[in-house]
């Protein structure tokens, strides 16, 4: 592991690594403070920029972005209550309550500490578990596989929006469905091509992702009337007051961050739960663990309250990072940006993938770490800076992601009809929107689309035609129940409020 | 049962999830592989099915949480235009060039989304894009197909 590391460093800490890793957290900040503009926008922008590095300098840049998104959408819930992403909705329970007491610097100090600690101790996590996960995932066998796959979009379904399981499913299949037209990958026939040429070689991941959140999100801000960048205007106006944390703070933050952290981390191993639930239940536990006296705090400014979601939250950012490294399964919508981006490079992550490319599996692991430095020395004292350059009007914003999403098009394909087609694809994912449609389990299922078939094919192949390779192996059957137990729950809910 | 857009949705889904499986037995697979546990149709066969299964119990379930929206309220003329822009964007991009089209496009932008400011409509439309033409082409080494500049000698 030592060499490991070693190699990780040395791709890590060359000046072009630490630039994009410094670009990737400032550009992810301004994003995430945006609200409705979450990371998988800001990573889906990056797609086009990242086609002349190489595969380790794209990922790390994408990885920094994200740690960046996650940081700009605590500011917004802090200093008004305006979550930039799902996963930072915890954060303004007590962060903006405290920035009301004129304590908005502290706030800011706690949140990014708590960042800071809990993305440092799920690194530090990963760095000891994602090489012996790779290992055991060596012994997955397709049925595996394929029931792994089948359980992180039903979770991710399961997860994405309260009460709309059913059509997070359909965009599931939908996704699925968009991945299946092309040629099939074993026997070369076109399927789904209407004998159109174009579509032959398939559907882009790229054009999908931009189609489906940066070009649909600019959409929708415009359909809606929104104005996402007044929520950075207030920031900029807002005083924040000392940033400095006292040490009965610190005491009571050193208590935390462990435990949320854990938690944050083993949540986003989970495929498709990720840093919302992580945020909420590290809120929860910590409201259960502290004292009755400290417990009457929360809602109102509580330190506890404050640093819990916010280091789960980042903890849960690299814990996400796991399946995708070791499996090559993402287990929520932003890895899945990311393994689109990597298998573009040409990359396969899985568990061969410390052993082939050993350069990116560590690279991306340390540069996690110098994410979180950044973010910490450079962020926390810049953010009224930040927020004055998002000050800028959403008549210039809109034309901008709109130029990146067709730029990112134009520079893979050359092809009017791969343009034509993303506009068709956004135009029907803001009316989806619209209604609540959920677009992350879409990415999913088209990312996996390909794969899921592959391990399908070979499943039914060594079972002769039988599906009783779905509980032959004890392995694949644990996976399936889970499933199963999911799908179930999930329907007797919806008949439940019913009746 | 209350109809509402979303369940319309639904049932459009489900409709087309029955042209697709429709298709998906259409796909041509080759004659040694048609009684094969797995061919290409397969898999799309039983995606078919599921579109099915979740739209037809979308439809028919209870829907607890309803969407409504506001149509009144939605900017339709813009978003209409902005999306007619990128269309006419698309179209010409190739013909005439990445750095012409581009900053039209977003100089257009700008103004159907009811910007004045000319000076800055101007800096964030030609002198950006070719900045961000020099960044992607002169520094990333990325290809840009422009035959605009390249007829009037700017570009090799």
């Amino acid at each position: 592991m030592i060499e490991g590391i070693l190699i990780g460093l040395t791709t890590a800490l060359t000046i072009q690594n630490i630039l994009m890793v410094m670009v990737g957290c400032f550009f992810g900040t301004i994003i995430g403070m945006l609200p409705g503009l979450g990371p998988m926008t800001a990573i889906a922008l990056m797609i086009p920029i990242t086609y002349g590095f190489d595969p380790a300098t794209g990922l790390i840049l994408m990885a920094g972005v994200y740690y960046g998104a996650v940081f700009g959408g605590s500011t917004s819930s802090i200093l008004l209550n305006a979550p930039g992403v799902p996963g930072t909705v915890a954060t303004s329970f007590d962060g903006y309550p405290m920035a009301q007491q004129g304590k908005a610097g502290k706030a800011l100090a706690i949140a990014a500490w708590s960042s800071f600690a809990g993305g440092t101790l799920s690194a530090i996590y990963l760095l000891f578990m994602a090489p012996s996960l790779s290992k055991v995932s060596l012994s997955f066998r397709s049925p595996d596989y394929f029931a792994l796959m089948i359980l992180g979009l039903t979770a991710i379904a399961a997860f994405s929006s309260k009460g709309q399981f059913l059509k997070a499913m359909m965009m599931v299949v939908l996704g699925l469905m968009l991945a299946s037209v092309g040629q099939d990958s074993l026997s070369d026939i076109t399927r789904f091509t209407f004998d159109n040429m174009n579509l032959t070689d398939g559907i882009s991941f790229v054009l999908v992702v931009m189609a489906t959140f940066a070009m649909s999100e600019a959409l929708t801000i415009i359909l809606k009337r929104n104005d996402p960048t007044s929520a950075a205007k207030q920031v900029s106006l807002t005083e924040l007051g000392s940033i400095k944390i006292n040490k009965e703070e610190r005491t009571k933050m050193y208590k935390t961050i462990p435990r949320s952290s854990v938690i944050g981390f083993l949540i986003g191993v989970l495929p498709g739960a990720g840093a919302t639930i992580a945020s909420f239940l590290a809120y929860g536990m910590e409201r259960n663990v502290v004292s009755d006296e400290e417990k009457e705090k929360f809602g109102k400014g509580s330190v506890n309250g404050l640093s819990a979601p916010e280091t789960a939250n980042n903890a849960a950012c690299s814990g996400s990072f796991v399946p995708m490294l070791t499996l090559g399964i993402p287990g929520s919508g932003t890895t899945a940006v990311m393994l689109g981006a990597l298998l573009g490079f040409g990359v396969q992550p899985g568990p061969r993938l410390y052993m082939t490319n050993p350069e990116i599996f560590w690279s991306i692991i340390m540069s996690m770490y110098i994410g979180m430095v950044i973010l910490l020395i450079l962020n926390l004292p810049l953010i009224p800076y930040i927020a004055r350059i998002l000050a800028v009007p959403k008549n210039y914003l809109i034309p901008l992601i709109l130029f990146f999403s067709v730029t990112g098009i134009y520079v893979m394909s050359f092809n009017n009809f791969d343009i034509y087609l993303m506009i068709g694809i956004a135009v029907v994912a803001t009316f989806l929107r619209l209604y609540d449609f959920p677009m992350p389990p879409l990415i999913l299922a088209f990312v996996l689309g390909g794969l899921m078939e592959e391990n399908l094919r070979r499943s039914l192949l060594l079972s002769n035609g039988s599906w009783e390779f779905l509980w032959d192996r004890t392995l694949t059957a644990c996976i399936l129940a889970t499933t199963i137990l999911i799908v179930v729950w999930h329907i007797y809910k919806t008949f439940k409020k019913k009746i | 049962m209350n109809i509402n857009t979303t369940k319309i949705i639904s049932l459009l889904f489900f409709i087309f999830s029955a042209f697709y499986l429709y298709t998906a037995y259409q796909i041509q697979v080759f004659a040694f592989d048609e009684n094969a546990p797995f061919n290409a149709r397969t898999f799309p066969i039983y995606l078919g099915y599921a579109g099915l299964f979740f739209s037809g119990l979308k439809v028919i379930l209870p829907d607890p949480n309803t969407i409504k929206v506001d149509h009144k309220n939605l900017e339709y003329k813009k978003t209409g235009i902005l999306i007619l822009i990128a269309i006419i964007y698309g179209a010409t991009i190739l013909k005439v060039g990445y750095f012409l089209t581009t900053s039209l496009f977003l100089f257009a932008s700008y103004y159907f989304l009811g910007e004045r400011r000319w000076i800055l409509m101007f800096l964030l439309s030609f002198p950006f894009v070719a900045a961000f033409m020099y960044l992607l082409h002169g520094i990333l080494d990325i290809y840009l197909r422009d035959p605009f500049l390249k007829s009037i000698g700017v570009m090799g």
